[in-house]
């Protein structure tokens, strides 16, 4: 049997895609997905690092009420590109863009993505939307938050224009991302690997490229209706134009609600991958797992109004859009159910990265129930606009994508570096992440349901113990994040080199490929015989090799 | 005040707060149950199937379809009852009683007015008769706000191209808040109100005094100053806020961007009032907003009266 012979290759001394060309070019227009990946990671930490100490400054701000480090133009300019990096440049491109081209070629025993050309162009399109997000800081002045609600986000002048431009820009970078993503899925899977053999993270990245390439025009026909309207004064959105500023919502949520699961889906994608891998048991329920992704793709377009029950849409349109919010929670549900049922029977192991996975589940539960609330007609009234969804939306974004994102980072760590990292770190690390993020952001449902609006910059009295609390927790939360940073760059430095396959994966990159992996991914064609869980099929091969592999491994 | 409100939510203090806080309670407390089962048997599996030695793999689990479909009909059954209650309870919100008392709310950066039934036009606080439903219908000349008071659970966007309107009843006789909750710009987090409600009686004095009958100019003059929160960019004892202070102001020499100097008199306090963009004074922000041009004659005066007398 093919897979169970394929032990893995020593590393040292062969040519792997990080030695093969070192020079600055060859890695600024490698056509390599791998290398387009790093090149996504090396931004995008920049990004979040930049965003994050935005929101630290945001949560010092509010450490007490009144005026505590800047004034209430400064901190509106503060949450507004807080939220504009998050969303636009770190969430939605994040795991797409850096795991799903890195890890799904390998996945589907691909030698690159179908279009390696275009995926180049992506990186550098999505650099351009950058580049403007930081002309239009510079310019000055953002302070309408990341939603851009009209009429207000009309009334100001250049840096809008910049910003909006922007995400117009960034948008095409995702469009084309995802549709190289489909064509690679679809037309480049190794022989033998068949739909119900596809690893659930190519599954999801599968439901996410279709929600890319279907939703993200939608914002990009705004943003230039935004445009047309400030530059051309044709009225659209702004009411002393003519124009209606409910359309713009509609516009902007018909895109951001699916947006949403643009952010999430491939988080539950990595997740499938940490809790098969470090249970060693066949993911519970594949089918449903990988199908209700793409059904939450496709019923995600049908949702947008549950933003705007007070926005003063239609009452009949407020109730079909709760019952189908209601629709897609179901199947979520019934997936993080799977996943904790995944451990059944199994052999589960506390590595940093099912830590992570683990964290999520907890986290995204609080997430999801909560979003759940938020759904119920009479209930959301009392909490639309509070506190309330700023913890619930954190919980999804942050307790979701994000920590299954870092939980990712360090489960392919080996495989991206070729080396290992310090376990004991990693897992103080992620502690200090989960108490520091339940902290900050726990706090703020009970502010929310007190009634704290958002986005305020001075707040009542009543209010400040838990404003406090909150604050002290992002702290935390930070230096949970330094530690993770500071584990990853120690492995770059001084980390063990990594076995081939040091968690006993028993997908293609693990099985077929070496830790870091040559410049053409597999020294030949993969064939595939079993599914991507099957770690019984995959152990009753050669089960004594790898157990042999396993121990001799160093322990991190 | 009675009731202080719970760890979760602020006192409850109108007709359709109570049920609200039903519902939320238990939907709070259905999640809380599912949370924790969740958790629970996270916790359980990690222990009981702990990893013992490295070859380790897990045994053959079978999935049992009849424990999926079951928690997909659980669930569903779960979310209609909620759903359909959620329903309910949105419609009360939603439908005033008919004979509501009707006020016209007026949002502006960053303030509310208020224009009751007989013309009289208030700022800043909302009186109304307590144990009566009032419904308020809003517009906004500029931008979107959202009127919130959180004791009474009821929160509505205000439109400037449209009436949008919201209704209440007032359990008892009190004073609440009013937050805005729709970003709005600089002093968002300022745009602040209460709802003042008052037995029947002391509601038809109130509203017979609330136009400045019995006031000095002066007087009237500081109320308005405050309720339209002037206050929040300009200092009355020299202090430099976003706006300069009002303290020796009448009288003085103002340097303007436009590099004139002008004196500041009765009609240059009016006309930086009405139209504060004509006459920026320098070393200030344009910031001053233009919806002050709609207050009417007699509160202008007043204003204009107030700024006098502040030496
Ligand atoms: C959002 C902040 C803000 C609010 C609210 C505000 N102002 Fe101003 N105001 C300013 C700023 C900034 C200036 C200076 C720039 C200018 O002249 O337009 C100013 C200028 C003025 C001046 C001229 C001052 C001078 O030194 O010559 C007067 C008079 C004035 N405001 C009165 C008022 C009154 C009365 C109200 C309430 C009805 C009010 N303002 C509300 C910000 C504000
Ligand atoms: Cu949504
Ligand atoms: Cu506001």
């Amino acid at each position: 049997m093919s897979v169970a012979t394929a032990t893995p290759q020593a590393t040292s001394g062969k040519t792997t895609y990080l030695n093969h060309d070192k020079s600055i070019r060859s890695w600024l227009l490698t056509l390599d997905h791998k290398r387009i990946g790093l090149l996504y990671l090396s931004t995008i930490v920049v990004v979040f690092l930049a965003a994050g100490i935005l929101a630290l400054l945001v949560r010092i701000e509010l450490l007490a009420p009144g005026r505590t480090i800047v004034d209430a133009q400064t901190y509106n300019q503060f949450f507004s590109l807080h939220g504009i990096l998050m969303v636009f440049l770190v969430i939605v491109p994040s795991v797409p863009a850096i795991l799903g081209n890195f890890i799904m070629p390998l996945h589907i025993g691909a030698i690159d993505v179908a279009f390696p050309r275009l995926n180049l162009a992506s990186y550098y399109i999505f650099m351009v939307g950058g580049v403007l997000v930081v002309i239009a800081m510079v310019v000055g002045q953002i302070d309408t938050g990341w939603t851009f609600y009209t009429p207000y986000s009309s009334r100001l002048g250049a840096p809008v224009i910049f910003m909006t431009l922007a995400v117009f820009i960034a948008g095409f970078s995702s469009i084309l991302t995802g549709m190289n993503f489909i064509v690679t899925i679809h037309k480049m899977r190794a022989p033998g690997l068949t739909w119900n053999r596809l690893p659930l993270f190519v599954w999801s990245i599968y439901a996410t490229s279709i929600v890319q390439v279907l939703a993200t025009p939608v914002i990009g026909i705004t943003m230039l209706l935004l445009l047309l309207e400030k530059t051309l004064g044709i009225g659209i959105f702004d009411p002393a134009m003519g124009g209606d500023p409910i359309l713009f919502q509609h516009f902007f949520w018909f895109y951001s609600h699916p947006a949403v699961y643009i952010m999430i889906l491939p988080a539950f994608g990595i997740i499938s991958e940490l809790m098969g891998v470090f249970s060693r048991q066949e993911v519970m329920g594949y089918k449903f797992v990988a199908l209700s992704s793409v059904a939450i793709a496709f019923l995600g377009f049908l949702v947008w109004g549950h933003h705007m029950f007070v926005s003063g849409q239609s009452t009949v349109s407020s109730v079909v859009f709760s019952l189908i919010t209601y629709l897609i929670g179901i199947p979520t549900g019934v997936k993080v159910i799977n996943w904790v049922g995944t451990m059944y029977k199994g052999s589960v192991s506390l590595k940093t990265p099912m830590l992570y996975a683990l964290s999520f589940l907890f986290l995204f539960t609080i997430g999801g129930l909560t979003g759940v609330m938020l759904g119920v007609l009479g209930v959301d009234v009392h909490l639309h606009d509070t506190y309330f969804v700023v913890a619930h939306f954190h919980y999804v974004m942050m307790g979701g994508t994000i920590v299954a994102l870092i939980g990712g980072l360090y489960y392919w760590w080996p495989k991206i570096t070729g080396k290992l990292y310090n376990e004991t770190l990693g897992r103080i690390g992620c502690l200090l992440v989960f108490v520091g993020f339940n902290t900050t952001f726990f706090t703020q449902f009970v502010l929310g349901s007190q009634g704290m609006p958002r986005r305020y910059y001075d707040y009542a009295e009543k209010y400040a113990d838990l404003h406090a609390l909150s604050t002290y927790g992002s702290w935390i939360l930070a230096v949970g994040l330094f530690v993770a940073l500071y584990t990853f760059i120690q492995s770059l430095m001084r980390g063990a080199p990594a076995p081939a396959n040091p968690w006993g994966g028993a997908s293609l990159e693990w099985t077929h490929t070496t830790s870091p992996p040559s410049p053409h991914n597999f020294e030949e064609q993969p064939i595939v015989t079993h599914g991507p869980y099957d770690y019984h099929h995959f152990y009753a091969g050669d089960g004594q090799s790898v157990e042999a592999e396993l121990a001799s491994r160093s322990e991190a | 005040m009675g009731d202080k409100g719970t760890f979760w939510l602020p006192e409850s203090a109108s007709t359709v707060s109570g049920d609200v806080d039903s519902l939320f309670y238990l939907v709070t407390w259905i999640s809380v149950v599912i949370f924790v089962l969740v958790v629970a048997a996270m916790v359980y599996f990690m222990m009981r199937y702990r990893r013992h030695h490295a070859g380790q793999v897990g045994a053959p689990a079978h999935e049992s379809k009849w424990f999926e479909m079951s928690t997909v009909v659980v669930s569903t059954i779960l979310v209609l009852i909620v759903f359909t209650w959620g329903f309910r309870v949105y419609l009360k919100l939603n439908i005033a009683p008919p004979g509501a008392y009707e006020i016209q709310v007026t949002a502006s950066q960053w303030k509310w007015d208020y224009t009751y039934p007989d013309g009289t036009v208030y700022a800043g606080d909302l009186h109304v008769p307590a144990d009566k439903p009032v419904r308020l219908v809003m517009n906004s000349i500029d931008v979107l706000h959202s009127f919130f008071v959180p004791q009474f659970r009821v929160k509505q966007d205000v439109l400037p191209n449209r009436y949008s309107s919201v209704w209440f009843e007032a359990t008892r006789a009190d004073t609440f808040d009013v937050y805005c909750t729709e970003y709005c710009g600089n002093q968002h987090s300022g745009m602040l109100g209460q709802v003042i409600a008052h037995p029947q009686e002391e509601f038809e004095e109130w509203l017979a005094s609330a136009g400045g009958g019995g006031l000095s100019p002066e007087e009237y003059g500081e109320r308005l100053f405050g309720q339209n929160n002037c206050n929040t960019c300009h200092s009355i004892d020299g202090t430099r806020l976003v706006g300069p202070t009002m303290q020796g102001l009448f009288g003085s020499q103002r340097q303007l961007v436009s590099g004139e100097s002008v004196e500041a008199d009765e009609n240059y306090l009016l006309s930086s009032i009405v139209a504060p963009a004509a006459q920026v004074v320098e070393g200030y922000p344009p910031a001053m907003p233009p919806s002050y041009g709609s207050l009417p004659q007699d509160q202008l005066d007043a204003l204009v009266a107030y700024i006098k007398s502040v030496q």
